[in-house]
């Protein structure tokens, strides 16, 4: 852990985060949790001049009632997500992809927010962001904007987020089981701790023994997050039926464009994307 | 067992006694001296300049840049540190004419592995030295990298030592009987290509250094997180010049090693060459990025296996030939290490030939060393991986193939054809306790079941039953095997006035333990309470020498030196206490740490009586001086040989590729055990370790020579969670070679696991037409062997 020297400021307010990084420039970076950029800095990969420490700001931390969505503060914890009772009553997927984030330390250091803007395609609550249709909100010198997660992701690590923009929150629709949806965040990874080498992200909503609609994310499948769009849409009004969604599953790899490494090769998460798809699809929908 | 008359009689003697870990509470809190807390007024901190390139010429390295940083004391390259530059040696001369490498501890000339040491920049902060690092300019010409074993040894192959001429450190031959008439002889050889792939040993704290001028006569005493510290001031005195009795290297609490820290680094060198030469104290803490390219490797091997055997399974005879990946240089015994399973191919198997060769290959990769097993695991992976070839080859259970050609423990002691003779051994009872355990019948039929629903999900059975030679290491075997050194271990006790112990151990524990086992040791026979006995080690200054601590020897070699320094002690205290007591020595007995008159148990001493008595001196018995000292040491003549059976089921999801263990058990026979506590960690982290080497761990290179898998998010090490609750038993079969009748359990698990693992995957799937899974055998790898197998089934099913 030998960083390069940077400056450090801990503002008390999103108004004073956003002041901090218009003095710092372009070069500053905003830190929550620290659990990603922290490795980045002890090995030099980053180098900021100036970290902005938004970790103990008020406005950004928290969980709370909107009517149709949640709102979640960009600098809560993944601890304090996946124990939330709002979350678990109407975002049960985020709940159950969250908690299967890293370990007990890294969740009870590490933020949603953080997790979002850092934009590892590895990372497991992207794909999230993106099936439950999340709003993210920034804050910037001229205000407040909303940006949906499908325009959020832009490439490997990178958002729509300006150098002077601070995630404040997450806007989270409600999903909940009284109208038929269903969970489930299918992980694959070699050990707990290591990152997803494919991971399946699905909410289903059933009807008379039907699937009406899912809403399938997909993790490490590209240089962002993805919807599983023909699965999606074949599974649309499809009988509620291991053939069925075994069927679309096989169109999951559709339009990605995964990377290859020693243990997951290009081919071998395609594969992977089909089978996992197919699992969570089933689980969600409740199909023995 | 030998004599043990003068240990007292009592009734609940310490050795064999789950005593908790008096060492655990400031290990676990970390309240304690690592290397790395060592803080010393005017210290420079070191950070190393490393190459990226894994093979290139040094062209030009400008230290002025790193010069002109803030708090930068000194900067060297070769070219100006000259003569104290240190030289890294290898202690172990395989063969006659072993290639040896000129190794300096600051690169002259050319790099030849990614984190090969080109310039140390030393600051008064480490933090500016590591910027200061960064402004050193270094100019690479890039050589050829040479990465592939094979392509190594070819004709016309680029080379990694051009002055040698070839990349062959050495070739060893050894043989006994006749194989080429055993394979005429057989009904069939059973020949496989496997491959032990390289580790990173990855110990909890890296490894961490710092050298001083101390006192008034300026000696040099360095701190190391290392397992030797004994060697380490040898080896340090010879390659810096230093004076030995200048030297004082201190241990403190270590972190971990299991080999890695078996090692005189040039990190080490360096921080004893530069506090010398600026009169300052210097230090170093590893990295976790450093510790992945800079601290050696393990294993490495390439196994070409030949198994010669009749139909009914009897073995005839095997051959093996081996390449060893050496890396870019020879560490302290980087060239001997493969040569430590050169005996142990056959296993615990009767044959009548074997042929072994074993090649040494340079490459541009990170030196190879001792990692837990240290040779063994390679030749135990070999024979259990070709017994099962074997076993489906001719359509015999492998238990049942095992038992055939096993040595039964009416044969023992044993000389094999390795040229080895085991102690003792009771292979069918460990197996029989395993079978047991596992309900070996009821996870075949579930097996059966689902091969006949053609379930996505089969399940596997593979077996080990390994033996391994613990003891490091009789001193004559040592030098008939080229070793520079001996492996004997000394003991020293002191009881003290007050009748509490201090025990001085030449051993050097990172974790294993030996405070607590030591003093159960010396308790048994000194009748003094485990609590009273404080384990001194890990100091050149207060302990008398030793070999420190490796290869399983620790118990079986230094703890036999406590056994008799403690009966040394309790000799002399005898002949004080009748004098005390106005009778003979003979007419005494000790039992409870008294030395009683023997049919008038009123009359007795206790042994912290005769202490103060030995102190006081005031009325000793002619001839016998004051102090109650005793000291022992012992050059063990033979090795023992633990052993034992493991059973593992695995589930493998044919769809994903996966697998998931699903039952494990280890029944061990390790001889004597002090400490069950203790031994089940031992066992427990060796298995972790050997599942971890099948399922998971692998270090990769690229062409290029980059290795890639250089951080623990691409180096996968299991945690907790990631193994099975394991089922473990002990058989107990004591060693006849050693006075305490312990043999070893410091590597068992890491030997034993991976066959038991991958021979398990193997049985998983091995009925959909997959013939091997390389190691580690990853979710992708094991769906492509599937996917393979598919393939060539349905062109068989086209043609």
């Amino acid at each position: 852990m030998i960083p390069a020297s940077f400056d450090y400021v801990r503002p008390a307010s999103v108004d004073d985060a956003v002041s901090a990084l218009a003095e710092a420039g372009d070069d500053a970076k905003v830190i929550t949790g620290g659990q990603s950029l922290l490795p980045l800095l002890r090995v030099r990969l980053a180098a900021p001049s100036v970290l902005v420490d938004c970790g103990r700001i008020e406005e950004m931390r928290g969980v709370s009632d909107e009517g149709s969505s949640l709102l979640i503060g960009a600098a809560t914890t993944h601890h304090e997500v996946m124990t939330s009772a709002l979350v678990k009553a109407h975002a049960a997927l985020l709940a159950a992809a969250t908690a299967t984030v890293a370990d007990p330390q890294i969740r009870h250091r590490g933020t949603f927010g953080g997790s979002l803007a850092h934009a590892d395609p590895a990372g497991d609550l992207p794909a999230v962001a993106l099936a439950l249709d999340c709003v993210l909100v920034a804050a910037g010198p001229n205000g407040r904007r909303e940006i949906p997660a499908t325009d959020f992701f832009v490439d490997y690590f990178t958002t729509a987020l300006e150098w002077d923009e601070v995630l404040v929150a997450v806007r989270v629709p409600k999903l909940g089981s009284d109208q038929g949806w269903g969970f489930h965040y299918e992980k694959f990874n070699r050990t707990a701790q290591a990152w997803a080498m494919v991971g399946v992200a699905a909410a289903v909503r059933r009807s008379n023994g039907s699937i009406a609609q899912a809403r399938i994310g997909l993790t490490n499948m590209g240089p962002t997050p993805l919807r599983a769009s023909s699965t999606e849409s074949s599974l649309t009004g499809a009988p509620a039926s291991v053939g069925a969604v075994a069927d679309a599953a096989r169109q999951a790899a559709e339009g990605t464009s995964p990377t290859s490494e020693l243990h997951a090769q290009a081919d071998y998460r395609e594969h992977l994307a089909r089978v996992l798809t197919k699992r969570a699809v089933l689980a969600a929908a409740g199909i023995a | 067992m030998t004599e043990l008359a003068d240990r007292p009689s009592t009734t609940t003697p310490a050795i064999g006694q789950s005593v908790r870990r008096k060492e655990d509470a400031r290990l676990l809190t970390g309240h304690t001296n690592w290397t790395d807390n060592i803080q010393l007024p005017g210290a420079l901190h070191m950070v190393f300049v490393r190459s990226p390139h894994a093979h290139a010429k040094i062209t030009r390295v400008d230290l002025s840049g790193a010069l002109a940083m803030p708090g930068v004391v000194a900067a060297f390259s070769a070219d100006n540190l000259g003569e104290a530059n240190p030289k890294v040696i290898c202690v172990w001369n395989v063969v006659e004419n072993t290639v040896m490498p000129d190794f300096p501890a600051l690169a002259s000339g050319e790099v030849r592995y990614v984190g090969d040491i080109v310039a140390v920049v030393l600051a008064t902060e480490r933090y500016l030295a590591a910027d200061a690092a960064e402004a050193v300019e270094v100019d690479y010409q890039p050589l050829p990298a040479v990465i592939d074993m094979e392509a190594a040894l070819a004709e016309g192959a680029d080379l990694v030592h051009t002055d040698k001429g070839t990349n062959e450190c050495f070739t060893k031959h050894y043989a006994q009987g006749d194989y080429e008439k055993a394979s005429a002889a057989a009904d069939l050889v059973v020949s496989r290509r496997f491959v032990n792939q390289r580790l990173i040993p990855c110990p909890m704290e890296p490894r961490a250094v710092v050298a001083a001028p101390m006192g008034t006569s300026g000696e040099l005493t360095i701190w190391s997180a290392t397992q030797i510290p004994h060697v380490l001031r040898v080896i340090l005195t010879l390659t810096t010049g230093i004076p030995e009795n200048r030297l004082r290297v201190i241990a403190p609490d270590v972190g971990g090693g299991f080999g890695a820290k078996l090692q005189v680094y040039r990190e080490e060198q360096l921080a004893v060459a530069l506090a010398n030469k600026l009169g300052r104290p210097v230090k170093w803490t590893e990295t976790r990025t450093e510790n992945m390219v800079a601290t050696h490797h393990g294993r490495d091997q390439i196994q070409f296996v030949d198994m010669a055997v009749k139909r009914d399974g009897t073995i005839l005879g095997m051959r093996v030939r081996l390449l060893a990946n050496m890396g870019g240089y020879l560490q302290l015994l980087t060239p001997g290490i493969p040569l430590l399973g050169q005996t142990m191919f056959n296993g615990i198997y009767k044959m009548d030939a074997y042929d072994f060769t074993c090649t040494g290959v340079f490459t541009t990769t990170t030196p190879t060393d001792a990692y837990r097993g240290a040779g063994r695991p390679e030749a135990t992976f070999a024979i259990e991986r070709i017994i099962d070839e074997v076993a489906v080859e001719l359509s015999i259970d492998p238990v049942e193939l095992r038992r055939k050609n096993w040595i039964r423990h009416d044969e023992f002691p044993f000389h094999t054809i390795g040229g080895e003779t085991y102690d003792s051994g009771n292979y069918e009872a460990a197996t029989a306790r395993a079978m047991e355990l596992f309900d070996y019948d009821g996870l075949r039929a579930e097996q059966r079941r689902r091969r006949d629903a053609n379930d996505p999900v089969q399940l596997g059975i593979g077996i080990s039953t390994f033996t391994e030679m613990c003891g490091l290491a009789p001193s004559r075997w040592l030098a008939n095997m080229g070793y520079a050194a001996g492996g004997w271990e000394h003991c020293t006790i002191r009881v003290l006035p007050t009748g509490k112990a201090e025990l001085v151990t030449g051993t050097s524990p990172h974790g294993q333990g030996h405070e607590t086992a030591w003093s159960q040791i010396a308790s048994d026979t000194l009748g003094i309470p485990v609590e009273d006995i404080e384990v001194i080690h890990g100091d050149t200054r207060t302990s008398p020498y030793g070999m420190d601590t490796y290869g399983s020897r620790s118990l079986a070699v230094g703890g036999v030196a406590i056994l008799h320094a403690a009966e040394a002690v309790v000799a002399k205290a005898k002949q004080i206490a009748a004098h005390m007591l106005e009778v003979a020595p003979e007419d005494l007995e000790f039992v409870d740490g008294s030395f009683r008159v023997k049919g008038d148990p009123g009359s007795a001493k206790a042994i912290q009586a005769v202490a103060w008595e030995a102190f006081t001196s005031h009325d000793l018995p002619d001839g016998i001086d004051p102090t109650l000292y005793g000291t022992a040491t012992v050059d063990p003549q033979v090795f023992s040989y633990p052993h034992g059976t493991h059973l593992c089921a695995i589930e493998v999801d044919t769809e994903t590729g996966g697998a998931t263990i699903r039952k494990y058990v280890a029944v061990d026979d390790i001889g004597v055990q002090v400490n069950p506590m203790i031994v089940e960690g031992q066992v427990h982290g060796g298995l972790a370790q050997g599942i971890a080497q099948a399922l998971w761990e692998g270090a990769a290179y690229d062409e290029d020579g980059n290795l890639i898998t250089a951080s623990l998010a691409d180096y996968l090490l299991p945690t907790a969670v990631d193994v099975p609750e394991y089922i473990t038993d002990r058989t107990v079969t004591p060693s006849t070679t050693n006075a305490l009748g312990t043999k070893g359990v410091g590597e068992a698990g890491a030997i034993a696991s991976t066959p038991a693992v991958v021979n398990a995957v193997l049985d998983a799937v091995r009925h959909l037409g997959v013939q091997e899974v390389p190691m580690p055998c990853t979710p992708q790898t094991v769906w492509r062997a599937l996917q393979a197998a598919a393939a060539s089934d349905s062109e068989a099913g086209a043609a």
